[in-house]
Protein backbone atom coordinates (compact mmCIF):
# COMPACT_ATOMS: atom_id res chain seq x y z
CA UNK A 1 0.00 0.00 0.00
CA UNK A 2 1.27 3.44 -0.88
CA UNK A 3 1.92 6.07 1.75
CA UNK A 4 0.77 9.22 0.00
CA UNK A 5 1.77 12.65 1.33
CA UNK A 6 -1.37 14.74 0.87
CA UNK A 7 -0.23 18.36 0.44
CA UNK A 8 -2.94 19.44 2.90
CA UNK A 9 -2.99 16.62 5.48
CA UNK A 10 0.43 14.97 5.35
CA UNK A 11 1.21 11.29 4.79
CA UNK A 12 -1.82 8.99 4.78
CA UNK A 13 -2.50 5.44 3.62
CA UNK A 14 -3.51 4.81 0.01
CA UNK A 15 -6.88 3.47 1.13
CA UNK A 16 -7.92 7.05 2.00
CA UNK A 17 -7.41 8.20 -1.58
CA UNK A 18 -9.14 7.94 -4.92
CA UNK A 19 -7.05 7.76 -8.08
CA UNK A 20 -7.60 10.19 -10.95
CA UNK A 21 -5.16 9.07 -13.62
CA UNK A 22 -2.87 11.30 -15.64
CA UNK A 23 -2.62 14.94 -14.53
CA UNK A 24 -2.60 18.04 -16.73
CA UNK A 25 -5.02 16.72 -19.38
CA UNK A 26 -6.86 19.89 -20.30
CA UNK A 27 -10.33 19.90 -21.82
CA UNK A 28 -9.98 21.08 -25.44
CA UNK A 29 -10.64 24.78 -25.85
CA UNK A 30 -12.88 24.21 -28.87
CA UNK A 31 -14.01 20.55 -28.84
CA UNK A 32 -16.16 20.92 -31.93
CA UNK A 33 -13.13 21.95 -33.95
CA UNK A 34 -11.21 18.72 -33.25
CA UNK A 35 -10.80 16.01 -35.86
CA UNK A 36 -11.87 12.49 -34.95
CA UNK A 37 -8.24 11.64 -34.40
CA UNK A 38 -7.66 14.57 -32.07
CA UNK A 39 -10.84 13.81 -30.16
CA UNK A 40 -9.77 10.16 -29.78
CA UNK A 41 -6.43 11.30 -28.42
CA UNK A 42 -8.12 13.54 -25.87
CA UNK A 43 -10.67 10.91 -24.88
CA UNK A 44 -8.76 7.61 -24.91
CA UNK A 45 -5.01 8.15 -25.05
CA UNK A 46 -3.07 8.71 -21.83
CA UNK A 47 0.62 8.49 -21.12
CA UNK A 48 1.68 5.11 -19.73
CA UNK A 49 5.35 5.58 -18.87
CA UNK A 50 7.51 3.13 -16.96
CA UNK A 51 9.04 5.90 -14.89
CA UNK A 52 7.97 9.27 -13.52
CA UNK A 53 4.25 9.94 -14.04
CA UNK A 54 2.30 13.07 -13.13
CA UNK A 55 -1.03 11.88 -11.79
CA UNK A 56 -4.06 13.08 -9.87
CA UNK A 57 -5.24 11.87 -6.48
CA UNK A 58 -8.23 12.87 -4.40
CA UNK A 59 -7.97 12.60 -0.62
CA UNK A 60 -11.53 11.32 -0.63
CA UNK A 61 -11.57 10.03 2.97
CA UNK A 62 -9.71 13.07 4.29
CA UNK A 63 -9.76 16.67 3.16
CA UNK A 64 -11.56 15.69 -0.07
CA UNK A 65 -9.22 17.85 -2.14
CA UNK A 66 -7.70 16.89 -5.48
CA UNK A 67 -3.94 17.27 -5.89
CA UNK A 68 -1.16 16.05 -8.16
CA UNK A 69 1.73 13.70 -7.50
CA UNK A 70 4.89 12.71 -9.31
CA UNK A 71 5.30 8.97 -8.86
CA UNK A 72 7.70 6.53 -10.48
CA UNK A 73 5.59 3.69 -11.89
CA UNK A 74 8.61 1.37 -11.96
CA UNK A 75 9.28 1.69 -8.22
CA UNK A 76 6.11 3.36 -6.83
CA UNK A 77 8.34 5.97 -5.19
CA UNK A 78 6.53 9.31 -4.87
CA UNK A 79 8.94 12.11 -5.78
CA UNK A 80 6.65 14.90 -4.73
CA UNK A 81 3.12 16.23 -4.49
CA UNK A 82 1.74 19.61 -5.47
CA UNK A 83 -1.54 21.43 -5.23
CA UNK A 84 -3.90 21.97 -8.13
CA UNK A 85 -2.85 25.06 -10.04
CA UNK A 86 0.81 24.75 -9.08
CA UNK A 87 3.26 23.93 -11.87
CA UNK A 88 4.65 20.42 -12.18
CA UNK A 89 7.93 20.33 -10.22
CA UNK A 90 11.10 18.95 -11.74
CA UNK A 91 11.47 15.31 -10.64
CA UNK A 92 14.44 14.76 -8.35
CA UNK B 1 6.06 -57.04 -2.60
CA UNK B 2 6.46 -53.61 -1.08
CA UNK B 3 4.33 -50.85 -2.59
CA UNK B 4 5.94 -48.72 -5.25
CA UNK B 5 6.57 -45.17 -4.12
CA UNK B 6 4.37 -42.55 -5.75
CA UNK B 7 5.80 -41.39 -9.04
CA UNK B 8 8.12 -44.34 -9.47
CA UNK B 9 6.43 -45.43 -12.68
CA UNK B 10 6.34 -42.03 -14.34
CA UNK B 11 8.47 -41.62 -17.47
CA UNK B 12 11.69 -39.67 -17.09
CA UNK B 13 11.20 -36.00 -17.67
CA UNK B 14 13.15 -34.88 -20.73
CA UNK B 15 16.05 -32.52 -20.07
CA UNK B 16 14.44 -29.81 -22.15
CA UNK B 17 11.05 -29.45 -23.82
CA UNK B 18 12.41 -26.77 -26.14
CA UNK B 19 15.80 -25.51 -27.16
CA UNK B 20 16.95 -22.28 -25.54
CA UNK B 21 19.37 -20.98 -28.10
CA UNK B 22 21.63 -18.06 -28.78
CA UNK B 23 19.96 -15.42 -30.92
CA UNK B 24 20.77 -15.55 -34.63
CA UNK B 25 21.41 -12.30 -36.49
CA UNK B 26 18.09 -12.38 -38.32
CA UNK B 27 14.67 -14.04 -38.47
CA UNK B 28 11.63 -13.86 -40.71
CA UNK B 29 9.47 -13.11 -37.69
CA UNK B 30 10.44 -11.96 -34.20
CA UNK B 31 7.79 -12.27 -31.51
CA UNK B 32 8.29 -10.06 -28.46
CA UNK B 33 7.19 -11.87 -25.32
CA UNK B 34 7.20 -15.61 -24.57
CA UNK B 35 3.96 -15.66 -22.65
CA UNK B 36 0.95 -17.68 -23.68
CA UNK B 37 0.04 -15.38 -26.55
CA UNK B 38 3.59 -15.21 -27.92
CA UNK B 39 4.01 -18.98 -27.73
CA UNK B 40 0.64 -19.71 -29.30
CA UNK B 41 1.32 -17.18 -32.07
CA UNK B 42 4.67 -18.85 -32.78
CA UNK B 43 3.07 -22.27 -32.88
CA UNK B 44 0.29 -21.29 -35.30
CA UNK B 45 2.72 -19.31 -37.49
CA UNK B 46 4.62 -22.56 -37.97
CA UNK B 47 1.69 -24.95 -38.06
CA UNK B 48 -0.87 -22.99 -40.08
CA UNK B 49 1.34 -20.82 -42.25
CA UNK B 50 4.63 -22.72 -42.59
CA UNK B 51 6.65 -19.82 -41.19
CA UNK B 52 9.29 -21.46 -39.03
CA UNK B 53 12.24 -19.04 -39.08
CA UNK B 54 10.79 -17.48 -35.95
CA UNK B 55 12.31 -16.33 -32.66
CA UNK B 56 10.32 -15.61 -29.53
CA UNK B 57 12.24 -13.12 -27.37
CA UNK B 58 11.56 -13.00 -23.66
CA UNK B 59 13.04 -10.52 -21.21
CA UNK B 60 12.65 -12.92 -18.29
CA UNK B 61 12.00 -16.62 -18.56
CA UNK B 62 9.50 -18.46 -20.71
CA UNK B 63 5.94 -17.96 -19.44
CA UNK B 64 7.15 -16.20 -16.30
CA UNK B 65 5.00 -13.07 -16.63
CA UNK B 66 1.24 -13.01 -16.64
CA UNK B 67 1.16 -16.57 -17.98
CA UNK B 68 2.44 -17.64 -14.55
CA UNK B 69 0.18 -15.25 -12.67
CA UNK B 70 -3.35 -15.57 -14.03
CA UNK B 71 -6.25 -17.42 -12.44
CA UNK B 72 -6.59 -19.81 -15.43
CA UNK B 73 -10.28 -19.17 -16.11
CA UNK B 74 -11.49 -20.06 -19.60
CA UNK B 75 -14.90 -18.94 -20.91
CA UNK B 76 -16.46 -17.28 -23.94
CA UNK B 77 -19.63 -15.71 -22.50
CA UNK B 78 -18.95 -12.14 -23.60
CA UNK B 79 -21.73 -9.80 -24.66
CA UNK B 80 -20.94 -8.54 -28.14
CA UNK B 81 -20.76 -10.48 -31.41
CA UNK B 82 -17.15 -9.40 -32.00
CA UNK B 83 -16.07 -10.81 -28.64
CA UNK B 84 -18.12 -13.99 -28.98
CA UNK B 85 -16.33 -14.58 -32.27
CA UNK B 86 -12.79 -14.56 -30.97
CA UNK B 87 -13.41 -15.98 -27.47
CA UNK B 88 -15.61 -18.81 -28.75
CA UNK B 89 -13.01 -19.60 -31.42
CA UNK B 90 -10.54 -19.87 -28.55
CA UNK B 91 -12.82 -22.11 -26.50
CA UNK B 92 -13.33 -24.46 -29.45
CA UNK B 93 -9.55 -24.69 -29.84
CA UNK B 94 -9.18 -25.35 -26.10
CA UNK B 95 -11.54 -28.29 -26.51
CA UNK B 96 -9.10 -30.03 -28.85
CA UNK B 97 -5.84 -28.60 -27.58
CA UNK B 98 -4.53 -31.53 -25.55
CA UNK B 99 -4.73 -33.74 -28.65
CA UNK B 100 -3.41 -30.99 -30.89
CA UNK B 101 -0.32 -30.40 -28.75
CA UNK B 102 -0.08 -34.00 -27.52
CA UNK B 103 0.44 -32.62 -24.05
CA UNK B 104 -1.67 -32.76 -20.88
CA UNK B 105 -3.18 -29.37 -20.01
CA UNK B 106 -5.54 -30.35 -17.17
CA UNK B 107 -8.27 -28.64 -19.18
CA UNK B 108 -11.40 -29.07 -17.11
CA UNK B 109 -14.79 -27.89 -18.38
CA UNK B 110 -16.35 -27.45 -14.99
CA UNK B 111 -18.44 -24.41 -15.95
CA UNK B 112 -18.40 -20.78 -14.91
CA UNK B 113 -21.03 -19.03 -12.83
CA UNK B 114 -21.28 -15.23 -13.05
CA UNK B 115 -23.42 -14.19 -10.09
CA UNK B 116 -25.97 -11.38 -9.99
CA UNK B 117 -26.52 -9.39 -6.79
CA UNK B 118 -28.83 -6.62 -7.93
CA UNK B 119 -31.76 -6.18 -10.31
CA UNK B 120 -29.42 -4.50 -12.76
CA UNK B 121 -27.04 -7.48 -12.54
CA UNK B 122 -30.01 -9.75 -13.25
CA UNK B 123 -31.09 -7.74 -16.32
CA UNK B 124 -27.52 -7.60 -17.63
CA UNK B 125 -27.02 -11.31 -16.99
CA UNK B 126 -30.21 -12.39 -18.74
CA UNK B 127 -29.38 -10.13 -21.66
CA UNK B 128 -25.91 -11.64 -21.90
CA UNK B 129 -27.31 -15.19 -21.81
CA UNK B 130 -29.61 -14.37 -24.74
CA UNK B 131 -26.79 -12.69 -26.65
CA UNK B 132 -24.55 -15.71 -26.03
CA UNK B 133 -27.19 -18.13 -27.33
CA UNK B 134 -27.68 -16.09 -30.49
CA UNK B 135 -23.93 -16.40 -31.04
CA UNK B 136 -23.87 -20.15 -30.46
CA UNK B 137 -22.23 -19.81 -27.06
CA UNK B 138 -23.70 -22.12 -24.41
CA UNK B 139 -25.33 -20.11 -21.64
CA UNK B 140 -28.07 -20.56 -19.07
CA UNK B 141 -29.75 -18.31 -16.54
CA UNK B 142 -29.93 -19.92 -13.09
CA UNK B 143 -32.06 -18.86 -10.16
CA UNK B 144 -30.45 -18.92 -6.69
CA UNK B 145 -31.59 -22.47 -5.99
CA UNK B 146 -30.06 -23.68 -9.26
CA UNK B 147 -26.87 -21.76 -8.42
CA UNK B 148 -26.74 -23.73 -5.17
CA UNK B 149 -27.17 -26.99 -7.08
CA UNK B 150 -24.22 -26.21 -9.32
CA UNK B 151 -22.06 -24.95 -6.46
CA UNK B 152 -23.35 -26.13 -3.06
CA UNK B 153 -20.93 -24.02 -1.02
CA UNK B 154 -22.26 -20.69 -2.31
CA UNK B 155 -24.22 -18.77 0.32
CA UNK B 156 -27.64 -17.92 -1.20
CA UNK B 157 -29.36 -16.70 1.95
CA UNK B 158 -31.35 -13.49 1.34
CA UNK B 159 -30.02 -12.12 4.64
CA UNK B 160 -26.48 -11.34 3.51
CA UNK B 161 -25.40 -7.88 2.45
CA UNK B 162 -25.36 -8.70 -1.28
CA UNK B 163 -27.70 -11.66 -1.74
CA UNK B 164 -27.31 -13.92 -4.77
CA UNK B 165 -30.25 -13.17 -7.07
CA UNK B 166 -29.22 -15.61 -9.77
CA UNK B 167 -26.40 -16.11 -12.17
CA UNK B 168 -25.32 -16.92 -15.69
CA UNK B 169 -23.78 -20.34 -16.25
CA UNK B 170 -21.59 -21.46 -19.11
CA UNK B 171 -21.15 -25.24 -18.76
CA UNK B 172 -18.35 -25.49 -21.36
CA UNK B 173 -16.21 -22.96 -19.52
CA UNK B 174 -13.56 -24.05 -17.03
CA UNK B 175 -9.90 -23.93 -16.14
CA UNK B 176 -6.59 -25.32 -17.40
CA UNK B 177 -3.10 -25.60 -15.95
CA UNK B 178 -1.44 -22.40 -17.19
CA UNK B 179 2.16 -23.66 -17.02
CA UNK B 180 1.30 -26.79 -18.98
CA UNK B 181 -0.35 -24.68 -21.67
CA UNK B 182 2.86 -22.69 -22.08
CA UNK B 183 5.05 -25.77 -22.08
CA UNK B 184 2.76 -27.58 -24.50
CA UNK B 185 2.85 -24.72 -26.99
CA UNK B 186 6.60 -24.21 -26.54
CA UNK B 187 7.36 -27.88 -27.07
CA UNK B 188 5.15 -28.13 -30.14
CA UNK B 189 6.49 -24.89 -31.64
CA UNK B 190 10.10 -25.94 -30.96
CA UNK B 191 9.47 -29.20 -32.79
CA UNK B 192 8.47 -27.13 -35.83
CA UNK B 193 11.68 -25.07 -35.65
CA UNK B 194 10.75 -22.02 -33.57
CA UNK B 195 13.51 -20.69 -31.29
CA UNK B 196 13.04 -19.26 -27.81
CA UNK B 197 15.52 -16.77 -26.45
CA UNK B 198 15.16 -15.97 -22.78
CA UNK B 199 16.82 -13.19 -20.77
CA UNK B 200 16.60 -11.11 -23.92
CA UNK B 201 14.79 -7.84 -23.35
CA UNK B 202 13.75 -5.82 -26.39
CA UNK B 203 15.02 -2.28 -25.76
CA UNK B 204 14.04 -0.76 -29.08
CA UNK B 205 12.21 -1.37 -32.35
CA UNK B 206 14.24 -0.54 -35.46
CA UNK B 207 12.20 1.28 -38.07
CA UNK B 208 13.45 2.49 -41.43
CA UNK B 209 11.28 4.39 -43.93
CA UNK B 210 8.14 3.39 -42.09
CA UNK B 211 9.02 -0.30 -42.10
CA UNK B 212 10.24 -2.51 -39.26
CA UNK B 213 13.76 -3.85 -39.79
CA UNK B 214 14.49 -5.52 -36.47
CA UNK B 215 14.85 -5.09 -32.76
CA UNK B 216 17.56 -3.97 -30.35
CA UNK B 217 17.87 -6.23 -27.36
CA UNK B 218 19.98 -6.70 -24.26
CA UNK B 219 21.67 -9.48 -26.25
CA UNK B 220 22.39 -7.42 -29.34
CA UNK B 221 20.50 -6.36 -32.43
CA UNK B 222 18.38 -8.84 -34.34
CA UNK B 223 17.10 -8.20 -37.86
CA UNK B 224 13.52 -9.22 -38.58
CA UNK B 225 11.19 -9.07 -41.55
CA UNK B 226 8.21 -8.80 -39.25
CA UNK B 227 7.84 -8.12 -35.53
CA UNK B 228 4.84 -9.22 -33.52
CA UNK B 229 4.29 -7.64 -30.10
CA UNK B 230 2.93 -9.90 -27.36
CA UNK B 231 4.37 -7.93 -24.47
CA UNK B 232 1.18 -7.48 -22.39
CA UNK B 233 1.75 -4.93 -19.61
CA UNK B 234 4.95 -3.62 -21.18
CA UNK B 235 3.52 -3.07 -24.67
CA UNK B 236 3.37 0.72 -24.21
CA UNK B 237 7.08 0.79 -23.36
CA UNK B 238 8.10 -1.28 -26.40
CA UNK B 239 5.76 0.47 -28.85
CA UNK B 240 6.96 3.89 -27.70
CA UNK B 241 10.42 3.08 -29.09
CA UNK B 242 8.82 3.15 -32.56
CA UNK B 243 6.95 6.34 -31.76
CA UNK B 244 3.60 4.57 -31.38
CA UNK B 245 1.23 5.77 -28.66
CA UNK B 246 -1.40 3.30 -27.51
CA UNK B 247 -4.60 3.75 -25.49
CA UNK B 248 -3.28 1.48 -22.74
CA UNK B 249 -2.78 1.88 -19.01
CA UNK B 250 -0.67 -0.64 -17.10
CA UNK B 251 -1.95 -1.70 -13.69
CA UNK B 252 -1.08 -4.40 -11.16
CA UNK B 253 -3.64 -7.20 -10.91
CA UNK B 254 -3.46 -9.43 -7.86
CA UNK B 255 -4.42 -13.00 -7.11
CA UNK B 256 -3.89 -15.45 -4.30
CA UNK B 257 -4.15 -19.11 -3.40
CA UNK B 258 -5.15 -20.85 -0.20
CA UNK B 259 -3.47 -23.84 1.32
CA UNK B 260 -4.40 -27.20 -0.25
CA UNK B 261 -7.92 -28.31 0.63
CA UNK B 262 -10.09 -31.31 -0.09
CA UNK B 263 -12.26 -30.81 -3.20
CA UNK B 264 -15.02 -28.42 -2.10
CA UNK B 265 -15.54 -26.16 -5.10
CA UNK B 266 -16.78 -27.95 -8.24
CA UNK B 267 -16.96 -25.01 -10.67
CA UNK B 268 -15.73 -21.43 -11.18
CA UNK B 269 -17.61 -18.59 -9.50
CA UNK B 270 -17.23 -14.97 -10.52
CA UNK B 271 -19.01 -12.01 -9.04
CA UNK B 272 -18.79 -8.49 -10.39
CA UNK B 273 -20.65 -6.80 -7.60
CA UNK B 274 -18.93 -8.16 -4.51
CA UNK B 275 -15.88 -8.68 -6.63
CA UNK B 276 -14.02 -11.92 -6.42
CA UNK B 277 -13.53 -14.90 -8.71
CA UNK B 278 -12.75 -18.32 -7.32
CA UNK B 279 -11.99 -21.80 -8.52
CA UNK B 280 -10.20 -24.75 -6.99
CA UNK B 281 -7.09 -25.99 -8.73
CA UNK B 282 -6.65 -29.70 -9.35
CA UNK B 283 -4.03 -29.82 -6.62
CA UNK B 284 -6.49 -28.35 -4.12
CA UNK B 285 -5.69 -24.66 -3.70
CA UNK B 286 -8.52 -22.19 -3.89
CA UNK B 287 -7.45 -19.72 -6.57
CA UNK B 288 -8.89 -16.24 -6.19
CA UNK B 289 -8.47 -13.09 -8.23
CA UNK B 290 -8.99 -9.46 -7.33
CA UNK B 291 -9.69 -6.27 -9.25
CA UNK B 292 -6.87 -4.15 -10.58
CA UNK B 293 -5.02 -1.69 -8.37
CA UNK B 294 -6.30 1.74 -9.32
CA UNK B 295 -2.95 3.46 -9.82
CA UNK B 296 -0.81 2.80 -12.89
CA UNK B 297 2.24 0.75 -12.03
CA UNK B 298 4.76 -1.62 -13.58
CA UNK B 299 5.50 -3.28 -10.25
CA UNK B 300 4.35 -6.88 -10.08
CA UNK B 301 2.75 -6.39 -6.71
CA UNK B 302 -0.34 -4.60 -5.51
CA UNK B 303 -1.73 -2.99 -2.39
CA UNK B 304 -2.88 -5.01 0.59
CA UNK B 305 -6.25 -3.30 0.92
CA UNK B 306 -7.22 -4.78 -2.47
CA UNK B 307 -6.52 -8.28 -1.14
CA UNK B 308 -8.44 -7.46 2.04
CA UNK B 309 -11.52 -6.44 0.04
CA UNK B 310 -11.23 -9.51 -2.14
CA UNK B 311 -11.12 -11.81 0.88
CA UNK B 312 -14.10 -10.04 2.41
CA UNK B 313 -16.00 -10.67 -0.82
CA UNK B 314 -14.95 -14.31 -0.89
CA UNK B 315 -16.10 -14.86 2.69
CA UNK B 316 -19.45 -13.26 1.96
CA UNK B 317 -20.05 -15.74 -0.84
CA UNK B 318 -18.32 -18.73 0.72
CA UNK B 319 -18.56 -18.66 4.53
CA UNK B 320 -16.73 -22.00 4.72
CA UNK B 321 -13.54 -20.29 3.50
CA UNK B 322 -13.28 -18.52 6.87
CA UNK B 323 -10.77 -21.03 8.17
CA UNK B 324 -8.73 -21.42 5.02
CA UNK B 325 -5.25 -19.93 5.20
CA UNK B 326 -3.75 -17.84 2.47
CA UNK B 327 -0.68 -19.56 1.07
CA UNK B 328 0.63 -16.77 -1.10
CA UNK B 329 -0.42 -13.66 -3.00
CA UNK B 330 1.15 -12.16 -6.09
CA UNK B 331 0.59 -9.61 -8.83
CA UNK B 332 1.09 -9.18 -12.54
CA UNK B 333 1.05 -6.11 -14.76
CA UNK B 334 -1.94 -5.93 -17.08
CA UNK B 335 -2.53 -3.52 -19.96
CA UNK B 336 -6.03 -2.16 -19.84
CA UNK B 337 -7.89 -0.49 -22.73
CA UNK B 338 -10.71 2.06 -22.49
CA UNK B 339 -13.33 -0.48 -23.65
CA UNK B 340 -12.01 -3.60 -21.87
CA UNK B 341 -11.42 -5.28 -25.23
CA UNK B 342 -8.04 -6.15 -26.74
CA UNK B 343 -6.15 -4.46 -29.57
CA UNK B 344 -5.05 -6.90 -32.26
CA UNK B 345 -3.85 -5.99 -35.71
CA UNK B 346 -1.69 -3.75 -37.84
CA UNK B 347 0.19 -0.62 -36.76
CA UNK B 348 1.28 2.54 -38.58
CA UNK B 349 4.67 0.80 -39.05
CA UNK B 350 4.78 -1.77 -41.88
CA UNK B 351 5.67 -5.22 -40.63
CA UNK B 352 4.92 -4.39 -36.98
CA UNK B 353 1.88 -6.09 -35.47
CA UNK B 354 0.09 -5.46 -32.24
CA UNK B 355 -1.51 -7.85 -29.79
CA UNK B 356 -2.19 -6.14 -26.48
CA UNK B 357 -4.85 -4.69 -24.23
CA UNK B 358 -6.12 -8.06 -23.04
CA UNK B 359 -6.12 -6.50 -19.60
CA UNK B 360 -7.44 -8.85 -16.97
CA UNK B 361 -8.58 -11.65 -19.28
CA UNK B 362 -5.96 -12.76 -21.77
CA UNK B 363 -5.37 -16.34 -20.66
CA UNK B 364 -8.70 -17.70 -21.92
CA UNK B 365 -8.00 -16.30 -25.37
CA UNK B 366 -4.55 -17.89 -25.73
CA UNK B 367 -5.29 -20.42 -28.53
CA UNK B 368 -7.76 -18.14 -30.31
CA UNK B 369 -5.57 -15.09 -30.38
CA UNK B 370 -2.51 -17.16 -31.27
CA UNK B 371 -4.45 -18.50 -34.26
CA UNK B 372 -5.79 -15.09 -35.38
CA UNK B 373 -2.60 -13.13 -34.67
CA UNK B 374 -0.47 -15.63 -36.59
CA UNK B 375 -2.85 -15.19 -39.54
CA UNK B 376 -2.57 -11.40 -39.19
CA UNK B 377 1.23 -11.55 -39.21
CA UNK B 378 1.43 -14.10 -42.03
CA UNK B 379 -0.99 -12.30 -44.37
CA UNK B 380 -0.29 -8.71 -43.33
CA UNK B 381 -3.98 -8.22 -42.82
CA UNK B 382 -6.22 -8.82 -39.83
CA UNK B 383 -7.84 -12.21 -39.39
CA UNK B 384 -11.62 -11.66 -39.74
CA UNK B 385 -12.15 -12.51 -36.06
CA UNK B 386 -9.47 -10.01 -35.01
CA UNK B 387 -10.51 -7.24 -37.42
CA UNK B 388 -13.02 -5.59 -35.02
CA UNK B 389 -10.21 -5.16 -32.48
CA UNK B 390 -8.12 -2.78 -34.57
CA UNK B 391 -6.31 0.21 -33.09
CA UNK B 392 -8.35 2.63 -35.19
CA UNK B 393 -11.61 1.75 -33.45
CA UNK B 394 -10.72 4.42 -30.90
CA UNK B 395 -10.86 6.98 -33.71
CA UNK B 396 -13.89 5.58 -35.57
CA UNK B 397 -15.78 5.04 -32.33
CA UNK B 398 -16.54 1.36 -33.06
CA UNK B 399 -15.68 0.34 -29.49
CA UNK B 400 -16.40 -3.16 -28.18
CA UNK B 401 -17.42 -2.35 -24.62
CA UNK B 402 -17.00 -5.46 -22.51
CA UNK B 403 -16.71 -3.90 -19.06
CA UNK B 404 -19.72 -5.93 -17.94
CA UNK B 405 -18.59 -9.30 -19.23
CA UNK B 406 -14.93 -8.72 -18.33
CA UNK B 407 -16.07 -9.44 -14.76
CA UNK B 408 -13.00 -7.83 -13.23
CA UNK B 409 -13.21 -4.32 -11.83
CA UNK B 410 -11.27 -1.77 -13.85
Amino acid sequence: MLLIPCPWCGPREEAEFHYGGQAHVAYPEDPAALSDEEWARYLFFRDNPKGVFAERWSHSAGCRRWFNALRDTATNQIHGVYRVGEPRPVAS
Amino acid sequence: MSPRPPGADLPDHPDRLWSAGEPKSSYDVVIVGAGGHGLATAYYLARNHGITNVAVLERGWLAGGNMARNTTIIRSNYLWDESAGIYEHALKLWEGLEDELDYPLLFSQRGVLNLAHSLQDVRDGVRRVEANRLNGVDAEWLDPRQVKEVCPIVEISPDVRYPVMGGTFQPRAGIAKHDYVAWGYARAAAALGVEFIENCEVTGLRVSDGRITGVDTTRGSIAAGRVALCAAGHTSVVAATAGIDLPLQSHPLQALVSELLEPVHPTVVMSNAVHVYVSQAHKGELVMGAGIDAANSYRQRGAFHIIERQMAAALELFPIFARAHVLRTWGGVVDVTPDASPIVGLTPVDGLYLNCGWGTGGFKATPGVGWCFAHTVAHDEPHPLAAPFSLDRFVTGALVDEHGAAAVAH
